[in-house]
């Protein structure tokens, strides 16, 4: 290779390698790369939405990869269900954080050097600039700029005189709103992350009559922040009394919830007193250091099996799960350790009804004409897995029958089951995230800061003592913020100045 | 009550359709003097702002006709609207259609109210065919029987939310149309072509851009809000303020393209015809936020009876 021939565009001597860090950190905090990152980030969101995500969603994932076999791999290696805890889309937001750092800094300074001093002397050709006006037939003398100033200083502008021209300028608050704004968008990512380490949220599933502790063994799924220490979760204890739902009867929206309200005896740890208290959706239950939400409900059938020789191998409200907006639910009852092994698989239908297609279904969300379907099972059960399925491989079936509380139901093997009754049950989630009064702060900031410097605008006007004439006044503004306002600054100073007495 | 209420939003789309005739035959006949190209830039001193319509303009008097009957239409409107508040006994913004009436009448109610300011016949055409096509949507694919709310929708959270989000929409519409009368504008004087065609009807590309950017300057704020409103509703009712729920993640992407208008505003390179199309952008999030997510994708949000 011959020696590089310099190239036409570059500017001067080679960059060294503090030259080129000063230049990549001049890019990275420039106007435009913010921009350009701006428009990343809302790209990079899109697929969040497009995809089913793992952090809501994650059976639809599991659907999803088994429906695309070839493509569902590649897109969960490139991150497509977990894109806002992808490493791509931290690399923009962290860009976009480090960028905005390397902007608030020096403007934040900027400001307040311009804020110490007065406003800058006025240029020499206020005709160039992009609101000018002149006032013609004025007796131009310094008693037109005593006015002129009064006038200024009475509209709050700061002023600077001299000779014979005035400098003002106003709307500071327009950069004191757009720094705060910028600086509370790095609090509300502080607020996230704090959130995301020290947080943790999980879910219950609790019937009627039954209760919780604040404790891992007690919840049904548990997500926590890298910090959070399981064995200190809150030392609460719940018990569920009561649980009511009522639904629309008629109409279109038939069998819609329209009001869910639990009633619980609540602790806030060993030792403190129990106190009844009343949570309903949009309206938590509140502990210390933990808010429980009611996000659902469902109904537990009461099951008693009694073996011929009258011990009673299972006596117990089961939790079955919804499978529809009218609650047809199902669940199933496990006793492994009897021999033969013995299970129930149950449908449980609040408002019974045979559908030609689809069989035995609810119509309707409240329990207006309960019915049990089992299916009895005998065999080799498993325990393990899911506790609201079974496996029926090793299993022999040995009968089907429907029920209606209180009836009972004799197996050929005499056996006999009996649907008791059945409760409500209230899927529960449980939220502690100690960054939300911070991540609010910071928003209501956010939204203060931004209408500052939306709606206020910084600009400077200039009013001049025409050299050309005596009779003439020069006015002429210049928006620092956009928006247009100096416009009618400059005609509103042009009328004062005209309509003065002189 | 409820069937009062469909036959004020019917009664108010006939009237709206009369106004969209008006304002099309007042643009048809209107044609701007060359003169006010320069409108935003201040004449002698204590003269009146250049736009100021000149009395015997054509196409005046069909136009303030189509603007009495805008008046009438959003009256009708409201009164539509209220009445379906009353029939279900709550704030009447619970499902989509509910939520469509609302924007609408932010549609039509902030173009009117800036109209009496300044002379915006010019944009009538735009603006109530938007609220006619909300509307006729509304009526047609979202309608939904009043009703009362499912639990998860009653909180004040959710009033302000909406509300919010639904003057935002009325906002950004508006906007939109602000823009592409922009880049019509500016592509004809670009190529010397102001004096003819659809450009000559529209007033100067300076005023169009300034126009459009006090537009999104009024309602990224209130955006914001409306995105914080519903967070803050989300952790009350399922205790986490942010999910990343589709409708969230677009209300997200919507807020961050403005951001990048706003940001492209002041940006050398990117003024003009490039921060005008981010604008657009934005717009077009809006409308796969309000439309979109509902019809295909599942989330928290889908539950508002479409
Ligand atoms: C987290 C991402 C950011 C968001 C959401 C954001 C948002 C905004 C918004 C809404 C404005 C409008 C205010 C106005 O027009 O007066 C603005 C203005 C501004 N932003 Fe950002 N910004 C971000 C990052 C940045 C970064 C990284 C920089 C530095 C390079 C920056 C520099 C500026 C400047 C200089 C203005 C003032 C422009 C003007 O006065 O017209 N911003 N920003």
């Amino acid at each position: 290779m011959t020696t590089t021939v310099e190239r036409p565009r570059s500017s001067g001597p080679q960059l060294g390698a503090v030259g080129w860090m000063r230049w990549g950190w001049r890019t990275l905090t420039s106007m435009r790369t913010a921009l350009i990152l701006l428009l990343l980030l809302a790209l990079a969101s899109i697929p969040g939405s497009v995809f089913p995500q793992r952090g809501t969603d994650a059976a639809r994932v599991n659907d999803y990869l088994q429906a695309n076999p070839t493509l569902g791999p590649w897109l969960d290696r490139l991150g497509m269900f977990d894109v806002f805890a992808s490493a791509w889309f931290a690399a923009i937001y962290l860009l976009l954080c480090i960028s905005l750092v390397g902007c608030i800094i020096p403007r934040t300074a900027d400001f307040i050097r311009t804020y110490r001093k007065p406003p800058p002397p006025a240029p020499s050709r206020l005709s160039r600039m992009p609101a000018y006006t002149t006032v013609n037939d004025v007796a131009t003398d310094s008693a037109l700029l005593d006015d002129a100033e009064a006038y200024l200083r009475d509209n709050r502008w700061r002023v600077r005189r001299d000779g014979d021209a005035i400098s003002a300028e106003k709307g500071y608050l327009h950069e004191v709103g757009n720094l705060l704004f910028h600086l509370c968008f790095i609090f509300l990512l502080l607020a996230v992350g704090v959130g995301g380490l020290f947080g943790w949220s999980a879910r219950v599933i609790v019937v009627e009559g039954k209760g919780f502790t604040g404790s891992l063994t007690q919840f049904d799924s548990f997500r926590k922040g890298r910090l959070v220490n399981p064995d200190q979760i809150a030392p609460f204890s719940v018990v569920l009394q009561d649980f009511s739902a009522t639904f629309q009867e008629s109409g279109q929206q038939a069998g819609s919830p329209r009001q869910f309200e639990a009633r619980a005896l609540v602790s806030e740890r060993p030792g403190k007193p129990v106190t009844e208290q009343e949570f309903q959706v949009n309206s938590p239950l509140v502990l210390p250091g933990v808010k429980v939400f009611l996000t659902g409900h469902g109904y537990a059938p009461e099951i008693k099996v009694t073996r011929p020789d009258g011990t009673v191998i299972f006596d117990d409200a089961v939790v079955f799960l919804p499978r529809d907006g009218n609650l047809t639910s199902t669940g199933v009852v496990k006793v492994p350790d009897v021999e033969p092994g013995f299970a129930l698989q149950g449908l449980f239908l609040p408002t019974a009804s045979i559908d030609p297609v689809q069989g035995p279904i609810s119509t309707f969300p409240a329990a207006q004409d309960p019915q049990l379907f089992l299916g009895a099972f005998t065999g080799d059960v498993k325990i393990g897995g899911s506790v609201y399925q079974l496996d029926t491989t090793d299993l022999d079936l040995i009968g089907n029958q429907a029920l209606r509380p209180g009836q009972s139901w004799e197996l050929p093997d005499g056996t006999s089951v009996e649907f008791v009754g059945f409760r409500d049950f209230a899927n529960l989630s449980l939220a502690h995230d100690p960054g939300r009064w911070l991540a609010l702060i910071a928003s209501v900031l956010v939204i203060v800061g931004v209408s500052m410097s939306l709606l206020l605008h910084r600009r400077r006007v200039w009013i001049r003592l025409s050299p050309q004439g005596d009779t003439v006044a020069e006015v002429a503004g210049l928006s620092r913020s956009g928006g247009g306002r100096v416009h009618d600054d400059v005609r509103e100073i042009a009328t004062m100045l005209s309509k003065r007495e002189s | 009550m409820a069937q009062l209420s469909n036959a004020a939003v019917y009664a108010s789309m006939l009237v709206y359709a009369l106004a969209l005739f008006g304002f099309a035959a007042s643009l048809a006949a209107r044609r701007v003097p060359l003169a006010s190209k320069n409108a935003v830039l201040v004449g002698s001193a204590g003269a009146q702002d250049v736009e100021a319509p000149v009395a015997d303009e054509p196409g005046r008097r069909s136009g303030n006709i189509a603007l009495a009957l805008s008046w009438l239409a959003t009256g009708l409107l409201i009164v539509g609207f209220v009445l379906r508040g009353l029939a279900a006994e709550r704030f009447p913004l619970g499902n989509m259609y509910e939520f469509s009436l609302g924007a609408a009448i932010a549609v039509a109610l902030t173009y009117l109210i800036a109209s009496t300011r300044t002379d915006l016949r010019w944009l009538g055409v735009w603006v109530i065919g938007a609220v006619l096509l909300t509307l006729g949507v509304a009526v047609t694919l979202l309608y939904t029987e009043s009703a009362q709310l499912v639990p998860a929708l009653k909180s004040w959270w959710l009033v302000i939310h909406v509300s919010a989000a639904a003057i935002s929409g009325g906002a950004f519409t508006l906007s939109a149309g602000l823009i592409g009368a922009y880049l019509v504008r500016q592509r004809a004087e670009d190529r010397g072509r102001a004096d003819s065609g659809l450009a000559s009807r529209l007033p100067s590309a300076d005023r169009l851009d300034l126009l459009s950017y006090r537009t999104i300057a009024f309602v990224f704020p209130v955006w914001t809000f409306a995105v914080i409103a519903g967070a803050i509703w989300a952790e009350n009712a399922w205790g986490r303020y942010w999910g990343w729920d589709p409708k969230e993640t677009w209300a997200f992407i919507t807020w961050v393209i403005y951001a990048g208008y706003l940001h492209a505003r002041s940006t050398a390179g990117w003024k003009g015809r490039k921060a005008a199309i981010i604008g657009l952008v934005g717009f077009v999030s809006f409308l796969i936020n309000y439309f979109g997510v509902n019809f295909f994708a599942t989330g928290l949000h889908s539950y508002a009876g479409v």
